[in-house]
Order: structure tokens, then C-alpha cells, then sequence
């Protein structure tokens, strides 16, 4: 199911831009003669075939092509992407491991209250909670994002922190929540109570029998988290000023720069697509049974 | 929820016989020995009081400028300090529970009343209705709703009407799937049967006869919206698609103070950024609770 939404999502999302912009479209065709006056579907058609050359037409605002835009910001959201991920998937998948290995007991009420109420406050707000105590108030990080020009990778990481830091904490919530409870359904199984009675030590009972079967829902669930992770650098990237995908969308949409707008939802569609035909893989890798079933 | 589950002993406030008390007698006792919902129940009703009588009972006006006495620190005359505009940060949040208490929930019921419709039909017709709705409203639920409030409002304009109907509308399809599933259970059920035996139209079974015995998850992820929609609202107040100025809103507040949050003026934000964690961790409390009670 997870494949057919991202099979069908590109397409979709093309739809969605095409349908509201239909009349407003029409209406800028007088401003920027941009041969919109060509039936919908051809002009759509066209600029699928543009988009699928690389060509993702000429900004409103910039006068100048989309394309280098959308990639640098592409590039620059990625970064920070990536800084949240690798904190927060071993971080949290952790959590979630020791909440179940804790089952009941305070540790467990802490990770998961905790986990829980961060996920579900808005990136904006806990965004400036933890600039006003790392930014403002201990001065132990810069509050916007921008980094000098020619910086090295120390100093870019430096500077991405406190923004993937919101980001870290609503993922956080889910992946060990998801950890948590595969972990306590496979330490309840028969093949776990197969193991310890058959004496192997308690540590290779987690590592070896536990942790691989619990931990595949919880791909699955990261996979499905980067929707939601475009949707929150949007708002990130908004209040650190950064220049990522989000923010061209969000400036794109202000200024009705929709060939910039459309270049940037049809890009965040295809990375949704790619992510989830990548989480499917991963799972068929890592979960031997899919596998076996398909080769036969 | 069966009757031997009700500890023995514990009379109810309305009736005295434990045996005889109603399904939702016995939810709502559960639900008031319950620490999480009263706690979250208690943060929800101050936030809906502030809302509905919060400016007659704050010191200032929350929208009088007095720019003599600008971002004046937290006082005794100005409890949580003043803004750029001299208006009182503390009437400001009061007041400022207004508007999102209004958008939020009615975002809520209506995607409440469309996500119910929709689900009740494609669960009780299945087949090829089924299958086309369902990819459909996946595909949907795969953009995140900052993206589709972003586009909705560009090609419509922003009012609270479009950020209602944009929350409502991209809610829907989560309420229908679950409203589905639990419609796919009922349906093979003998009262169905009885009712299709006596000739009922489709629409009778599927409101008269299923809608009733479905509320129990439908409510659960009502509330569970509501703290989601909240989220919503904030966010796209935040991000200048929302409730619009002058209006005192949280994440309105937030946008046009942070600014100046390198300053060092941490009150124009902070108590705001406070505010609207209360609240949605006080509706999630509440959804927790109310989940709890179904499910035990």
C-alpha cells in the first residue's frame, strides 16, 4: 500500500497544483504572456516534458530559471534532513528500546510521556523554546541557520543544530513509539521465551532475536516520516531563515511565483516517491520472509 | 469494556447498581477516575474560559498600543512585559486563546461529519467505490497539510473560512479510513443482515443501523483532530496563512515578534510559544484519556 501511494503521489501532486492554479493561471497569462492561453492539459503536458528535460521554466519574481534555485535549496534542505535523521533514528530507536526493556517502570512512563508530548507540539514553538535557552539566553548556538559563505562542514554543522533540533523532537516521539512497542511485542513472543529457555545470554537473546524483528515496523514508520518531515521544514526553514525547499515554497507562495512553486511541490512529490521506494526496499532487505516470498 | 472489568464497590454518582449501568455510564466513570483526561480536561476548560470571557477579565486592552512604553520587560504593571507596540503581552495571550479555539474545532467537525460520510460509504459499499476512494485519499495523505493549506490558500485567499475548510477538508480523509475499518467490521454483523432482511435502504442502514455503533472510534479520533488541527492553525498562523492581524493569535503573535528575538526581548514570544504547548498538550491529554476509556 505504502508503494502504491508513492506510485501514485507525482501525479497527484501535479493534479493538486494544477487544479487551483487553474484560474489564476489564466489571469497572469496577461502579465507574463507565457502562452497559457494553450488548453490546460497541453500546457500541462509540456511542462511535464520541460520538467522531465531539466527545464523547470523561469521564476516571476527572479526572472531567471527555476532550476539552480530548486536545487541549491534542495541541497541546503537535504543537509539539514540528514542532520536530524542521523540524530534522531539511533537516538530514538535507543529510547524506544529501553522504554520496552523498562516496561512500566518510571524509566519507560518518562520516554514515552516525554516522547509523546514533544511530537505533538508544533516545530514553531518548541523552534523557540530552544532558541530563546541555546540562542539567546546561554548563547551556545547561532539562532539563524545562515552560515558565512565558504564555511567548512564543521562550521555548517555547527549552524544546523539548533534548527534540526525541533525536527529531532517530533520525530523523536513516533520512532520511539514505534520502537517500543515492536520491541515489547517481540520480547512477548514465543521465539524469545524459546530462546532464554534454550540458555542463550540475555544479551544475545536482544541483539540477535528481538532487535531485528522489532525494529522493522519501525522502518516503515521512518519511511512514512518524510512526508511529515517536508511539511516541518517548511516551518523550520521559515523561522531560521534558511534557504531550503520549505522556505522557496513558502516565498514562492507569497509572491505567487508559481513556476518556482510548482518546480518545488513536484520535487518535494518526487522525493516523497524515492523515500518510500527506498523504505520498501530496505524492508524486503532487511526482513527475510518478503524476500523469500518474491523469489518463489 | 465488559461489566466484570468495573471494579466492585465503587457506587456511581447517578446509579447505585453497578451491573446496570449504561456503556457510556461506565465510559464516563472510567473517564473521571482518569488522571490524564482530568488534567488535560482542566487545561482545555481554563484555555476555553480565557477564550470566552478573557477580555473582561484582563488589565488591558489587548489590542491598545502604547508605544511610549514599548518591549518593557515582565513587571509588576505588565506581568508578562509588553511588545513592540506597547500592547500587554499578558491580555494578549489571554485573549489570544480566542480565535484558534473557534478555527480549530469547527476545522474539527467538519472533517469530523465529511471523514464519517465518506468512510461509512466506501465501508459499507467496498468493491471498486472502495478501492478508487481509498487511493485516492491516500495519495492525499501523503501531502503534508502545510503544503495543501499552502496551495489552497494561495488560489483562494486567506480568511479563517479557508484555513476551517482547508483543515477540515485534508482531516477528512484520516477520519474515513478509520470510520472504514471499523465500518468493515459491523457490516458483517446480524443487525446489518436484519436490516438489509427488512428491505432498509442503504442510507438507513448505514446511518440508522451502523453510525451508532461506530461513535466510540470516530470520537477517539475526533479528539485526537483536535489536537492536530490546533497544530495546523498555529503553524499556518505562524506562517502569515492563518488567523490574520490584529488579531491577539498565538502563532501570529509569534511570527511578528521573533524577529527581534536576538535582542534578547524573550517575553514577546515565550509566554505565547507556553500557550499554545498548554493547550495542545492539554487536548492530547484529553484524546489519550478518552482513548483509554474506549480501550480498556
Amino acid at each position: 500500500m505504502v508503494f502504491l501511494g508513492g506510485q501514485v503521489l507525482p501525479g497527484n501532486v501535479g493534479r493538486a497544483i494544477l487544479g487551483p492554479f487553474a484560474d489564476q493561471r489564466a489571469v497572469d497569462a496577461l502579465n507574463h504572456s507565457l502562452g497559457v492561453d494553450r488548453p490546460l492539459l497541453v500546457q500541462y503536458g509540456s511542462w511535464i516534458w520541460n520538467f522531465l528535460h531539466g527545464d523547470m521554466g523561469t521564476s516571476y519574481v527572479f526572472r531567471a530559471p527555476v532550476a539552480p534555485f530548486v536545487v541549491d535549496a534542495l541541497g541546503n534542505s537535504m543537509k539539514l534532513a540528514l542532520v536530524a535523521f542521523v540524530l534522531v533514528v539511533p537516538i530514538g530507536i535507543f529510547g524506544g528500546v529501553i522504554a520496552a526493556l523498562n516496561f512500566n517502570r518510571p524509566l519507560d512512563r518518562i520516554i514515552s510521556l516525554g516522547g509523546l508530548s514533544v511530537t505533538v507540539l508544533p516545530e514553531f514553538v518548541t523552534g523557540i523554546i530552544l532558541i530563546l535557552i541555546f540562542g539567546v539566553w546561554l548563547r551556545w548556538l547561532p539562532i539563524a541557520a545562515a552560515w558565512p559563505k565558504g564555511a567548512g562542514f564543521f562550521t555548517q554543522l555547527y549552524y544546523l543544530i539548533l534548527p534540526s533540533l525541533p525536527l529531532f523532537l517530533v520525530l523523536f516521539g513516533y520512532i520511539a513509539r514505534m520502537a517500543r512497542s515492536g520491541m515489547i511485542e517481540a520480547l512477548d513472543s514465543d521465539y524469545t521465551r524459546t530462546a532464554v529457555l534454550k540458555g542463550l545470554p540475555w544479551r544475545t537473546v536482544i541483539w540477535r532475536h528481538v532487535l531485528r524483528n522489532a525494529l522493522l515496523p519501525t522502518i516503515t514508520v521512518i519511511a512514512t516520516q518524510t512526508g511529515y518531515l517536508i511539511g516541518g521544514l517548511v516551518v523550520i526553514e521559515t523561522l531560521f531563515r534558511y534557504q531550503g525547499i520549505g522556505s522557496l515554497i513558502f516565498t514562492a507562495a507569497r509572491g505567487k511565483d508559481f513556476p518556482m512553486l510548482e518546480a518545488g511541490i513536484l520535487t518535494i512529490g518526487i522525493v516523497y516517491a524515492v523515500a518510500t521506494l527506498v523504505a520498501d526496499f530496505l524492508y524486503s532487505v532487511l526482513n527475510p520472509r518478503i524476500r523469500l516470498g518474491a523469489e518463489q | 469494556m465488559s461489566a466484570t472489568d468495573t471494579p466492585a464497590g465503587l457506587p456511581a454518582p447517578a446509579s447505585p447498581d453497578t451491573a446496570s449501568r449504561s456503556p457510556w455510564g461506565e465510559m464516563l466513570h472510567s473517564l473521571l477516575r482518569s488522571g490524564t483526561f482530568l488534567t488535560g480536561l482542566f487545561i482545555l476548560l481554563f484555555w476555553v474560559v480565557c477564550a470566552l470571557f478573557g477580555q473582561y477579565f484582563v488589565p488591558y486592552d489587548p489590542l491598545a498600543s502604547d508605544i511610549i512604553n514599548a518591549l518593557t520587560p515582565p513587571a509588576a504593571d505588565h506581568w508578562f512585559g509588553t511588545d513592540q507596540l506597547g500592547r500587554d503581552v499578558f491580555s494578549r495571550v489571554i485573549v489570544g486563546s480566542r480565535d484558534i479555539l473557534t478555527v480549530a474545532p469547527l476545522a474539527t467537525i467538519l472533517a469530523t461529519i465529511a471523514g464519517t460520510a465518506l468512510g461509512l460509504l466506501i465501508g459499507y459499499f467496498r468493491g471498486i467505490v472502495d478501492d478508487i476512494v481509498s487511493r485516492v485519499l491516500e495519495a492525499f495523505m501523503a501531502i503534508p497539510v502545510v503544503i495543501i493549506a499552502l496551495l489552497a490558500i494561495v488560489a483562494l485567499g486567506t480568511s479563517k473560512v479557508t484555513v476551517i475548510v482547508v483543515i477540515g477538508l485534508s482531516f477528512a480523509p484520516i477520519i474515513a479510513r478509520t470510520v472504514r475499518s471499523a465500518v468493515l467490521a459491523e457490516r458483517e454483523l446480524d443487525y446489518v443482515a436484519a436490516a438489509k432482511l427488512r428491505h432498509e435502504g442503504a442510507l438507513h442502514t448505514m446511518f440508522v443501523e451502523i453510525l451508532p455503533n461506530v461513535i466510540p472510534p470516530i470520537l477517539v479520533e475526533t479528539t485526537v483532530r483536535l489536537g492536530y488541527a490546533i497544530f495546523a492553525v498555529a503553524t499556518l498562523s505562524f506562517m502569515g496563512f492563518g488567523i490574520q492581524p490584529p488579531s491577539p493569535d498565538w502563532g501570529l503573535s509569534i511570527s511578528s515578534n521573533y524577529g527581534m528575538i536576538g535582542g534578547g526581548f524573550w517575553w514577546t514570544v515565550l509566554f505565547d510559544a507556553l500557550a499554545i504547548a498548554s493547550l495542545v498538550i492539554g487536548v492530547n491529554l484529553v484524546a489519550d484519556g478518552v482513548h483509554g476509556a474506549f480501550n480498556d
